[in-house]
Parts: structure tokens; C-alpha cells; sequence
């Protein structure tokens, strides 16, 4: 089991970085000791946004992708119940270099299904009632009032149908899960039984036969957009209106700094729960800042690097052990200042951000004393230099450009806002009639990630990570990951417990008051 | 010295007379009383059960009539010229012991050194 799971996240590395196009891939492990139980499936989410490297990323780490597969692929045909073929590892190879054509064909498949589930849905009713017509149409009886109203009828269903179809299933997917929407394609399957029944009873006892009964006909077709329309109900319960309810409450925390979100969600599977607590970690988290990390990095560094064990006996026979043991002892002797050196350093910290902080605020707002909004009147005359936004902003931006800057440099926010975005901030603030406070709130406090341009954002492929199956639904006490490449989202979910609610009633005229008084009256 | 609904009433009082004094169109008698059963009872500091909705003596003018007369803080008044003082309100109390035509006001009051003292000398040897 451990080399499939170092076969995957193998694949998964060498597949990532051909980052060239957005795939969906889905893992198929063609081995697995007992059927049922996989554990650690790693699948990949991809959404449809173009991604785009950051310009202070971690750099990748370089795992040495060939060598150790190799080595992994040798050590299972050797030893192992299953063996690896060669047909195997040659398609293995194959995986990994899949042109981009095959992708793209796969992403379009399911877009295609629907329409074509979509023609077939308009296009059998009229063809119910157009073939006795074309057929035998001299046999066929005149068609009464009752039947031409049935037209009618059916008209406005079908376009109904249309619409909302149209509505529900016809929508831009906002992004590609791993595995199949099994709601989608059971509601797809039921929709194909459906007209294949129908087309069946049509065949056998409209077509074969000849019926003459035109209205019966008529009727017949209108009955098949009828359960298309209950159909169509069904799906929106299904794929909508289901989720709504909130069972669960997810705790999504960002592995590292341990930044915490709770979310309520209703019924839904692993890998629709992952989508949305995506989508609201972009919006509600503060943006990841890798160079705030750095600190606490270099402080563990230094623990670690304290203490080397020398052995002047030669080697011992418990190596590991006695050296841990020693360390973890002469530790214990050390006098450890790391702690004032970290109160310190943080207060100095601190005060040098408050005093940046102030330097900016007053540069800011002397900034936005100088331009001002040319009234109505004075836009015939103009007095000076008119100036749109644009060049309002880049006339201010001097002077407030240094503090900004180095604001920015204390805080290590450098690398998030970029110099045309700081302008077209202050043009749209200016445009807006925004008032220095609101300019500067953006840099002063990290917003949400999808505040910043695509310069800040790290790459927007994910990788789920779960133990049980991503179709399955959630239940109370699911975990799951969401990996990237600089760090991970873990949540939680916990079932929202049944509530009960009992009801008290109180007449409004139930309440009375009484004074206590302890009054004292001399005799 | 609470009470037990339905049963008699009993206590160890002493009786105590006090003479009105003429204070110009006034008669008074030196002292104040607190409590009554339209008042809450659990403000009272001097009563031992705070369910005790009796009359209190809460102040004795230093002096004064009821002073020279031996009333004490604390007393609690049961009877007023024979009449009953453990379920009257305040007012009805601040009457009865303030009626312009009574000179003097003879009072039945209980307090705990009374009971203390007789159960002290009824204990057995």
C-alpha cells in the first residue's frame, strides 16, 4: 500500500508541473489489496480560472521525480503480490506526457451529453406528432377543438421546458471535480429511460399499428412533456434545492498559520463540500503571506542547529535513541534566551509599524488635499490643467510613494501590490470620491485573496485529499484536505445537532409588577 | 417568631406603656417602625425569619417617650391597645398606634432576649 501511495503523489508532482492547461484527471488505481478500501486517494481540482505563478513562490521542492519512481517501480515486481508489467509502466510514461488534445475532449463530454440529451428532449414530442401525419396522414382522423387546444398545451410546456432547462443544467461550470456528479448522471439516465420508453411504445403500438385516434396521439405526446417536466422537478431538488437545509459545519483551517473559518453546509458530497469552502476561501481569507513565516522558521532553525552529538566512543549500538535523549537533556541545562529575544524583537517590531504607519497616514492624506473634484461651473472655464483620474492619481502618487513603500517593506506586503495597482487604486478612489482612510485600508490591513491582482495569488490548483471516497457524502467527523503547492486547508465536519424547540406562552397581560418597598415611618 | 397558617400565634411578650408626648399639635411617641404585609419583608434586618411580615421597631429616639418607657431596636410589636399588629399593613399600623384622641399606648412586644431568657430558665437542671 505504501508504493501506491508514493506511486501517486509521484505522478501527481511530475503531472503538476506541466502546468500548461487545466486538467481533471481522475486516478484510476488498477490495484488495491482488498477491493473496497482505499486509503489516501489523491485527486486533483482544477478550476477554470487561468492560473498563474506567483512572483514569490516557494520554490518547488525538488523531489527527484524519475529517479525514485524508478526505484519504487523495481522494488513492487520484485516482492510484492502485484506486480507492476511492463505495459504498465510504459503507460505510465504515457500518463505523464498525455497530450493536451485528449484533456480537452474529456472536459467537453459532459457539455456534450447535455445537449444532446436536450435536442433529443425537444425534438421527440414533435416528432410524435409530426410522423402519424407524415405517415398515413389520409387515415388519420380530423383533428377537434379539444386537440388543437392540446397543441396549445403542448407548445407552452415545451418552451417552458426549454427555459428551464436551459436554467439549470446549461450553466458555465465553475469548476472541474475530480469525479463524476453522480446526481447529473443519474438524472441523465432516468431522462434517457424516460424518452426510450416512450420511443418504444410509440414504435410498437403507434407506428406498427397505424393508429387512427389523432387526439390519443396528440394526448400521448403531451404525457411525455409532462414527466419531462416532473423530471426537470426532480433535478432541481436534487442538485439544488437539497444542499440548501444546513446539516454540517465545516472547520476549515489554513495549515499554516492555523487562520480558522466555520461554514454550514447542507447535504452534499466530499467533493462539492471542497468546491464551496473553496470559493469562500478566497473571498473570506486573509491573503497567505509566505515572507511572515520566515521568522518562526529561522527560530526552530536555530533550535535545531544548537546542539550536534559527537560520539567519542566509537558508534553505539542505539545511535538514534541516545543522541535524542542527549540533546533533549543538554537542552534542558541550556540557558534558553529565545523567548526575551522573541518579546523583543516583537515590540520592536511593533513600534517601528506604528511609526512607518503614521508617517504614511499623514503623507496620504496631504496627498489628497491637493486634488480636488472641478465642480459643475467651473467646468466651462476651466482654470488650470483639467486632469481625468488616471492622471490625477499618477500626478498625487509622489509624494506619497516613499512612505508607502516603505510601509509596505515593514509589514512584507511588497510583493502583493505592485506600482500600477497602487494607481489604479488611488484613481478609483479618487473617481469615487473615497476619503484617504478608505485609500489606505487596502494596505493597511491583508485582505481577502481575491482582493489582490494575479500577481499575489499562488497557483489555483488544488489537490483533495481524503480517506474515504470524494462521491461519498459528508458525515459527522469528516476530514479532508485541500493541498497546495505553499500549504493546506484542513477541515472538519460536524453535524449540526437536532435542535428542539418548545414553546412557552405568555399572555401579553400577564405582566405585573409589584413595588418592595421597606418604608420607616416615625411615631 | 414566624408563623404557622391556621395555628395559634404564641410568643413571650413584655408589656410596655408609653405616654404620648405633646409636641405641639403633634403627639408623638419617639419612635419608628418598619415592615407590615404590603412590604418586603427580606429587607428587614432585625427579624430572624425574613418571611416575617410583622411590625418592627427600627429607631428609639434617645430620650423620647418610648425610650423612657423601654422600647427597644428591634422589637417586634404584636399588639396595639388590644389590637392586632401581625397582619396589618404599614399604614394601618402607623394609625392605630397614632390616634389623636389616645394619650397613652400600651403595647405587647416580643423580642429574642425574651425568648432566650424564659427558654434558658425552663431548661432543666
Amino acid at each position: 500500500m505504501d508504493t501506491d501511495s508514493v506511486h501517486s503523489s509521484h505522478s501527481h508532482h511530475s503531472r503538476g508541473s506541466n502546468r500548461h492547461s487545466e486538467r481533471s484527471r481522475e486516478r484510476h488505481k488498477p490495484r488495491s489489496r482488498d477491493g473496497s478500501n482505499r486509503s489516501d486517494k489523491n485527486v486533483t481540482i482544477s478550476t477554470t480560472s487561468a492560473h498563474s505563478a506567483g512572483a514569490e513562490q516557494t520554490p518547488p521542492t525538488t523531489e527527484p521525480q524519475d529517479d525514485n519512481w524508478a526505484e519504487t517501480t523495481t522494488a513492487v515486481t520484485g516482492t510484492s503480490d502485484h506486480s507492476l508489467s511492463q505495459e504498465d509502466l510504459a503507460g505510465f510514461g504515457k500518463d505523464s506526457e498525455a497530450p493536451v488534445l485528449k484533456q480537452s475532449w474529456l472536459a467537453f463530454l459532459p457539455l456534450a451529453l447535455t445537449l444532446f440529451l436536450g435536442v433529443l428532449v425537444l425534438v421527440t414530442p414533435l416528432a410524435f406528432l409530426l410522423l402519424p401525419q407524415l405517415l398515413w396522414a389520409e387515415r388519420l382522423q380530423a383533428c377537434g377543438t379539444a386537440c388543437e387546444g392540446l397543441f396549445l398545451s403542448l407548445a407552452f410546456k415545451l418552451l417552458i421546458l426549454l427555459l428551464a432547462g436551459w436554467a439549470v443544467f446549461l450553466r458555465r461550470p465553475r469548476a472541474a471535480l475530480p469525479r463524476l456528479a453522480i446526481f447529473k448522471a443519474l438524472l441523465a439516465l432516468l431522462t434517457l429511460l424516460l424518452l426510450l420508453s416512450y420511443w418504444l411504445f410509440f414504435g410498437v403500438r403507434i407506428l406498427d399499428s397505424q393508429d387512427e385516434n389523432y387526439q390519443g396521439i396528440v394526448q400521448f405526446a403531451v404525457s411525455l412533456v409532462d414527466a419531462l417536466l416532473f423530471t426537470h422537478y426532480l433535478a432541481v431538488v436534487l442538485l439544488e434545492v437539497r444542499q440548501l437545509q444546513p446539516c454540517f459545519s465545516l472547520c476549515v483551517i489554513r495549515s499554516t498559520d492555523g487562520e480558522t473559518r466555520h461554514y454550514n453546509l447542507g447535504q452534499l458530497s466530499i467533493q462539492r463540500a471542497a468546491l464551496v469552502v473553496l470559493e469562500h476561501y478566497y473571498k473570506d481569507f486573509s491573503v497567505h503571506n509566505a515572507a511572515l513565516l520566515t521568522a518562526a522558521k529561522s527560530r526552530t532553525a536555530k533550535h535545531l542547529a544548537a546542539l550536534k552529538v559527537y560520539s567519542v566512543d566509537g558508534p553505539s549500538s542505539d545511535g538514534a535513541a541516545s543522541q535524542s535523549r542527549a540533546k533533549m537533556a543538554a537542552a534542558a541545562r541550556h540557558k534558553d534566551t529565545s523567548h526575551s529575544e522573541l518579546y523583543y524583537e516583537e515590540a520592536d517590531h511593533e513600534r517601528r509599524v506604528r511609526k512607518r504607519r503614521a508617517r504614511l497616514v499623514v503623507a496620504v492624506e496631504e496627498a489628497f488635499t491637493h486634488v480636488r473634484r472641478l465642480q459643475e461651473e467651473e467646468k466651462k472655464k476651466p482654470p488650470g490643467d483639467v486632469m481625468d483620474p488616471r492622471e490625477a492619481a499618477q500626478a498625487i502618487f509622489p509624494s506619497m510613494a516613499r512612505a508607502l513603500q516603505k510601509y509596505l517593506r515593514t509589514t512584507r506586503q511588497q510583493h502583493c501590490h505592485s506600482m500600477d495597482s497602487i494607481q489604479s487604486h488611488l484613481a478609483f478612489c479618487i473617481t469615487n470620491n473615497m476619503t484617504p482612510k478608505a485609500f489606505l485600508e487596502s494596505y493597511l490591513t491583508p485582505g481577502p485573496t481575491l482582493q489582490y491582482g494575479k500577481e499575489c495569488w499562488q497557483v489555483l490548483q488544488w489537490t483533495l485529499v481524503s480517506e474515504a471516497a470524494v462521491t461519498s457524502p459528508l458525515r459527522d467527523g469528516t476530514e479532508f484536505q485541500l493541498k497546495n503547492p505553499d500549504f493546506s486547508l484542513v477541515v472538519s465536519s460536524k453535524a449540526i445537532p437536532h435542535l428542539k424547540i418548545s414553546e412557552e406562552y405568555v399572555h401579553p397581560k400577564s405582566h405585573k409588577f409589584v413595588l418592595l418597598l421597606q418604608s420607616e415611618t416615625s411615631v | 417568631m414566624s408563623f404557622i397558617p391556621g395555628q395559634p400565634v404564641t410568643a413571650v411578650v413584655q408589656r410596655i406603656e408609653i405616654l404620648k408626648l405633646r409636641e405641639g399639635d403633634n403627639l408623638i411617641l419617639g419612635f419608628s417602625i418598619g415592615g407590615g404585609i404590603d412590604q418586603d419583608p427580606a429587607q428587614n434586618p432585625f427579624s430572624e425569619d425574613k418571611t416575617d411580615k410583622g411590625i418592627y421597631v427600627t429607631r428609639v429616639s434617645k430620650g423620647g417617650p418610648a425610650d423612657v418607657a423601654g422600647l427597644m431596636m428591634g422589637d417586634k410589636i404584636m399588639q396595639v391597645n388590644g389590637w392586632d399588629m401581625t397582619m396589618v399593613t404599614h399604614d394601618q399600623a402607623r394609625k392605630r398606634l397614632t390616634k389623636k384622641s389616645e394619650d397613652v399606648v400600651r403595647l405587647l412586644v416580643t423580642r429574642k432576649s425574651l425568648q432566650d431568657a424564659v427558654r434558658q430558665s425552663m431548661m432543666p437542671r
